[in-house]
C-alpha cells in the first residue's frame, strides 16, 4: 500500500520527462566518459573491419632478420613499423589489428547466438509454461552452475581449436542469461490486461508474442549484452592464450600475449604489455558504456 | 536435516554419474591416444597389444561399464604417460591448487569487505569513486595477462617476488595476487551494493533514531546482515576460481592440477582428463554443499523450505 502510494509520484514524473531518445542523447553528452568509451568502441570497430585495409603489414609474414625490433617509443626501431616486431618479426601493430577482430567477431556472433537462443527459449518457456518450462529452467540453472572457462577448455580440447566452434560454443552456453530475463517479462506481461485484451480481441499467439511481449524485453537484452560482450571477448583471450581458443595461425590478442611471454624474461616487454593493454582498453570502454545504458535504460539499478 | 543431507548426497551420484559419462562420451571424440603413445615406430601387432592392454579394444559400453566398476575401487586406471595411477597424479596436485584457490579467496573477502563498506558509508565520495573506478578496470583485464603484468613490475622490474614454481609463502603472493584481483574488484561492489541496500532498511533507521553510534549500526547491524548472502556468493566463486587457477598456473608455472589437465588433455592422457573431472566435481559438489548447509544455519527460512 505504502510503496505503491510512493511509486505514483513517480510515475508521473517519467510522465512528463523527455522522450526515451532525447532522453539518452542528453545523457551521453552530459557524461564524458561515455562518449570517450563510445569512441573508443566505434574506433575499434572501425579497426576490427577494415584490418585489412589499414593494417600496415602482413600480421602472419615471417622476418626472422627484423625480428624483436622495438616500439616508437623506445631505441632500436624499424620505419614503419610501430610498435615493433615480434620474435618472428611480425609486425606488433597489424598482428593487433587483425586481434581485434577476432576478438570482435567471437563476442559479437556468439551473442547473437546467445540472443536469438535465449530469447526463443525464453519465449517458448515462459509462454507455454508447465513441463516445457521446468525443463528448460533446469537446463539453465544446470548451464549457469558451470564455470565457462571449464567447460570451453573441455570443449575446445576435444573438438580442437577453431573460430567457428568457439562462437557456437559460447553461443550454446551463454543463452541462460539472455532466456532467463526473457522468460521473466513473458510471465510478467503474459497476465497484462492489454495482452488479454488482444487475445480476447482474436490475436494470435506469434501477434502477441512479437507485437506485445518482444518490445519489453529489448532494453534487458541491450544491458545483458554490454555486460556479455566483454566477458566473452576475455574468455576468448583467455583460451588463445593457452592454445585452445583460436587455431595458431589466426592472429588473436591472447596469441600475442602468449608469444610474447616468452620474451618477457629476455626484456621484450612490451610484446606481452601491449596487446593486453589494447584489449584492456576496449573491455573497459565496453564496460563504462554499459553501465551508463544501464543508468539511462534503468535509472532504478543506479549505483 | 538429516533428509536435506540425504538428498544431497544422492543428487551428488547422480551428478557424478552424469559428469563421468559426459567426460567418457566426449572423451570418444578426442582422437586415438595408441596412435599418441605408438608415433611413427612401432609395428602393427605392437599397437594391437598395447591397445589390448589399455582396453580400448572393447565396445564403449563395456570400456565405461569397466571404468565405473574400477572406479568404485578407486582404481581409474594407469596415466598413459606418467605410468603412475591416474587418480594419484591427480590428488597429488589437489594441495597445490587448493593452495593457491583458498589464498585467492580470503585476500579478496578480507580487502573487499572494508573497502566495499567504507564506499558504501561515504558513498559518492573521493574512496568510493576511487574503488569503483578501481573494480571496473579489474573486471576488465583479461586474468592471465594481469599477472603476466604482476611477473613483469614485481619480479623482473623489482625483483621483489620470485615469479615462477611453488615454494614458500613469497612464491604463493604473486599468483595467488593475482588471482584473487578479479574476485576483490567483483566482491567490492557486491559488499557496496548489499551495505547500500541494508543502509535504507527501516531497521537501520531506528536504530539510528534510537541514537546508536554509526559504528555500532554500520558494522553491528548492517554489515552483519550483508555478509550472509555476500558469504554465500563468495563460496560458490570458488568453482570458477578453480577454473581461474589453471590459467594462472600456467602463467607462473605453479604445479597444480591445472597444469596437469592442460599437459594431459594435449596429451590424450584419458585416464588423468577422466580422473580430473571427477575429483574437479567432487570439489564442486562439496562447496555447494558447505554453502547450502551453512546458508541453512544463517537463515532459518531455507530449512522450513
Amino acid at each position: 500500500m505504502t510503496k505503491e502510494a510512493i511509486q505514483a509520484p513517480q510515475q508521473k514524473a517519467a510522465d512528463i520527462a523527455p522522450p526515451p531518445r532525447a532522453r539518452s542523447t542528453l545523457a551521453l553528452l552530459s557524461r564524458p566518459d561515455a562518449l570517450v568509451s563510445l569512441g573508443v568502441i566505434l574506433a575499434a570497430i572501425l579497426i576490427a573491419t577494415f584490418a585489412p585495409l589499414i593494417a600496415p603489414h602482413n600480421p602472419n609474414q615471417h622476418n626472422l632478420n627484423e625480428a624483436l625490433k622495438a616500439p616508437f617509443f623506445m631505441k632500436d626501431t624499424l620505419p614503419g613499423y610501430w610498435l615493433g616486431t615480434d620474435g618472428l618479426g611480425r609486425d606488433l601493430l597489424s598482428y593487433i589489428f587483425y586481434g581485434f577482430r577476432i576478438s570482435l567477431t567471437v563476442g559479437i556472433f556468439s551473442i547473437i547466438i546467445a540472443t536469438v537462443l535465449g530469447v526463443s527459449l525464453g519465449i517458448w518457456a515462459g509462454y507455454q509454461g508447465g513441463r516445457v518450462d521446468t525443463a528448460l529452467m533446469r537446463l539453465a540453472d544446470f548451464q549457469l552452475s558451470l564455470p565457462l572457462v571449464l567447460v570451453a577448455l573441455a570443449v575446445i580440447a576435444i573438438f580442437g581449436p577453431g573460430v567457428g566452434k568457439l562462437i557456437l560454443l559460447i553461443g550454446l552456453v551463454r543463452w541462460t542469461v539472455y532466456g532467463r530475463t526473457v522468460r521473466g517479462s513473458v510471465l510478467a506481461t503474459k497476465e497484462l490486461d492489454f495482452v488479454e485484451a488482444a487475445r480476447a480481441a482474436g490475436a494470435r499467439p506469434w501477434e502477441i508474442i512479437v507485437r506485445h511481449i518482444l518490445p519489453g524485453v529489448l532494453t534487458p537484452i541491450l544491458i545483458i549484452s554490454a555486460v556479455e560482450l566483454p566477458r566473452v571477448m576475455l574468455l576468448e583471450s583467455t583460451l588463445s592464450f593457452l592454445g585452445l581458443g583460436v587455431p595458431p595461425t589466426v592472429p588473436s590478442l591472447g596469441g600475442a600475449i602468449a608469444h610474447g611471454y616468452g620474451f618477457l624474461l629476455s626484456g621484450y616487454w612490451w610484446l606481452t604489455v601491449l596487446p593486453g593493454l589494447a584489449l584492456m582498453i576496449v573491455v573497459i570502454a565496453i564496460n563504462l558504456l554499459g553501465d551508463w545504458l544501464r543508468d539511462v535504460f534503468d535509472p532504478r539499478m543506479q549505483n | 536435516m538429516r533428509k536435506f543431507l540425504f538428498k544431497r548426497f544422492f543428487q551428488s551420484i547422480g551428478v557424478f554419474l552424469a559428469v563421468s559419462l559426459v567426460v567418457f562420451a566426449m572423451l570418444q571424440f578426442a582422437g586415438d591416444p595408441v596412435e599418441l603413445l605408438m608415433g611413427e615406430e612401432g609395428s602393427q601387432e605392437d599397437e594391437i597389444r598395447l591397445r589390448e592392454a589399455l582396453g580400448l579394444d572393447k565396445p564403449y559400453v563395456v570400456q565405461y561399464v569397466l571404468f565405473l566398476k574400477n572406479a568404485l575401487r578407486g582404481d581409474l586406471g594407469i596415466s598413459y604417460h606418467h605410468g603412475v595411477p591416474a587418480m594419484s597424479l591427480v590428488i597429488e596436485r589437489i594441495p597445490a591448487t587448493m593452495e593457491l584457490v583458498l589464498t585467492a579467496i580470503l585476500i579478496s573477502i578480507i580487502l573487499a569487505i572494508p573497502m566495499g563498506v567504507v564506499a558504501a558509508t561515504h558513498r559518492g565520495g573521493l574512496l568510493d569513486r576511487i574503488f569503483l573506478s578501481g573494480s571496473l578496470r579489474g573486471i576488465s583485464a583479461p586474468p592471465f595477462w594481469i599477472g603476466i603484468v604482476f611477473i613483469l613490475v614485481f619480479g623482473v622490474v623489482l625483483g621483489w617476488l620470485p615469479t615462477s614454481g611453488r615454494g614458500g609463502l613469497a612464491h604463493l603472493i604473486l599468483p595467488a595476487g593475482s588471482l584473487a584481483l578479479y574476485r576483490l574488484a567483483l566482491f567490492i561492489r557486491l559488499v557496496r551494493s548489499g551495505m547500500l541496500d541494508v543502509l535504507g532498511q527501516e531497521y537501520v533507521t531506528s536504530a539510528r533514531a534510537k541514537g546508536l553510534a554509526e559504528s555500532v549500526v554500520v558494522f553491528k547491524h548492517a554489515l552483519k546482515n550483508t555478509l550472509i548472502p555476500f558469504i554465500t556468493i563468495a563460496g560458490l566463486q570458488m568453482g570458477s576460481l578453480l577454473a581461474g587457477a589453471i590459467v594462472t598456473e600456467r602463467v607462473f608455472a605453479w604445479p597444480g592440477m591445472g597444469r596437469l589437465i592442460l599437459d594431459s588433455i594435449q596429451k590424450l592422457d584419458y585416464p588423468v582428463v577422466m580422473s580430473w573431472a571427477l575429483v574437479t566435481s567432487a570439489i564442486f559438489i562439496l562447496i555447494n554443499m558447505l554453502v547450502d548447509i551453512s546458508y541453512s544455519f544463517v537463515d532459518p527460512r531455507v530449512r522450513t523450505n
